[in-house]
């Protein structure tokens, strides 16, 4: 349960972080960021970086601010902060309520929100935030800085759309607006345990009918993703448990689940439904 | 490759020579000999190493040593006073929340911390953040009876 030998790179500037990061990622160099994902991995030896880039030290990286309509999170903000509301109205409140959901506080005074996004574990609970609300990933390395799309962004388990050398200086969350509503579920065997399949949605309602929904799932399927054949359901409709039932359903219909030991492909199907469904009545109540 | 680093436990400055791959629960322990700190899973998921970092409760053995220089570490052996016992390791005591004892330094620690910042804290949320640490001897009843306890003397203390 030691981490194997790797050499320790502390950069204190993202320009020389991702100098250094274009040198060792071709030979087998990470990030380190809150090191609640990769360390463990490196005491049980299913990872062994060559090199690693400890970018705790970088000045600028801790910045969380609202800024052109969104919250910037930079690649040093830890799951902590979130407890506290981050940005005014749904946003803020929608994090708050989703981080006592990532694994248990001791964890969440190191782990970071980027962190867990550029692990893209498919039971990470930012990750389903993150493509359900349609952040933008702010990609910085020796060439520059490229926003790349949530829907662009998820490529599979621990797969995305950073290329070896690249860091994920920042994520960027559209603000929601002071109308939106919101309702997060997941399903768990234990609190702080990995969640089993999650689903977030969000919509407003004006005119006693819903608009702008959106319905994402994780943990379901290999990457989190929304789901809009169920999302359109909801448009022009009144909230009621009948629509509700109806988008699950689609949901269900519409995703292709993981299979694990533990848990069916079929289980995985009927969570999906199950929590789509609550999480559309929370967000309506 | 050995690097030097200098890790400040309890107010005392250790300056100590470890390889990067030196986690800071084995430095603590090891080159630092402030053994109070268990290790239990060595992967994050038990808690027996939790110390608190600038007051902040974490998990020793998901940090490297070399990252803790400039940083306040505080470990069990910190919490007494002299021959004083801390709040919470009489309160352990008076209301058993420790059978073996090998979780207890992470207990104590991360209820020191947490007590710290939210002395205020809801049974709801006592119990979440108790349950990120592992015991298999008590049930945790008398765990989170003996953190209430404690909470309470330190905030007639304050």
């Amino acid at each position: 349960m030691k981490p194997a030998v790797f050499e320790y790179h502390a950069p204190k500037t993202v320009e020389a972080a991702v100098a250094v990061l274009a040198e060792v990622a071709p030979r087998e160099g990470r990030v380190l960021a809150g090191g609640q994902s990769l360390v463990p991995a490196m005491a049980l030896r299913l990872a062994l970086p060559a090199h690693l880039v400890d970018i705790n030290g970088v000045k600028g990286l801790d910045r969380l601010v609202v800024e052109a309509g969104e919250l910037a999170i930079g690649a040093c903000v830890r799951h902590a902060a979130f407890h506290r509301p981050a940005a005014e109205g749904p946003l803020g409140a929608l994090l708050a309520h989703v981080v006592r959901h990532i694994a248990h506080y001791p964890i969440r005074t190191r782990g970071t929100f980027c962190g867990s996004l550029a692990h893209a574990d498919p039971a990470s609970e930012w990750c389903l935030v993150a493509a359900t609300l349609g952040a933008r990933m702010m990609a910085r390395s020796v060439r520059g800085t490229r926003a790349i799309a949530a829907a662009d962004y998820f490529q599979g388990p621990m797969t995305t759309a950073l290329a070896p050398d690249e860091l994920l200086a920042e994520v960027r969350l559209p603000i929601l607006s002071p109308d939106s509503r919101f309702g997060f579920c997941e399903f768990s065997r234990r609190a702080g345990d990995f969640a089993i399949a999650m689903a977030l949605s969000t919509f407003r309602i004006r005119h006693g009918v819903m608009t702008g929904a959106r319905i994402g799932v994780g943990g379901v399927e290999g990457s989190p993703r929304r789901i809009g054949a169920a999302e359109s359901m909801l448009e022009g409709q009144r909230p009621s448990g009948e629509v509700f039932r109806a988008a699950a359903d689609r949901v269900a219909g519409s995703v292709e689940p993981l299979e694990d030991a533990r848990y069916s492909a079929g289980y995985r199907r009927d969570l999906a439904r199950v929590l789509t469904r609550r999480a559309l009545e929370i967000a309506a109540a | 490759m050995k690097v030097g680093v200098t890790l400040n436990i309890n107010g005392k400055d250790h300056a100590v020579q470890v390889e990067p791959r030196r986690t800071l629960a084995d430095a603590i322990r090891e080159e630092c000999g402030q053994t109070g700190t268990h290790l239990g899973c060595e992967h994050g998921v038990c808690g027996a190493c939790t110390i608190l970092l600038d007051g902040e409760p974490v998990r020793s053995c998901l940090m490297f040593a070399v990252q803790a220089a400039g940083r306040r570490i505080r470990t069990v052996e910190g919490l007494a006073d002299g021959e004083k016992l801390h709040p919470l390791q009489r309160a352990f005591i008076e209301h058993h929340g420790l059978q073996c004892g090998y979780c207890t330094p992470g207990f104590l620690m991360l209820a020191a911390g947490t007590l710290e910042r939210n002395p205020d804290i809801s049974d709801a949320e006592l119990l979440e953040v108790l349950s990120s640490n592992l015991c298999r001897c008590t049930g945790y009843k008398n765990i989170v009876t003996s953190v209430r306890a404690a909470a309470a003397e330190m905030k007639a203390h304050r």
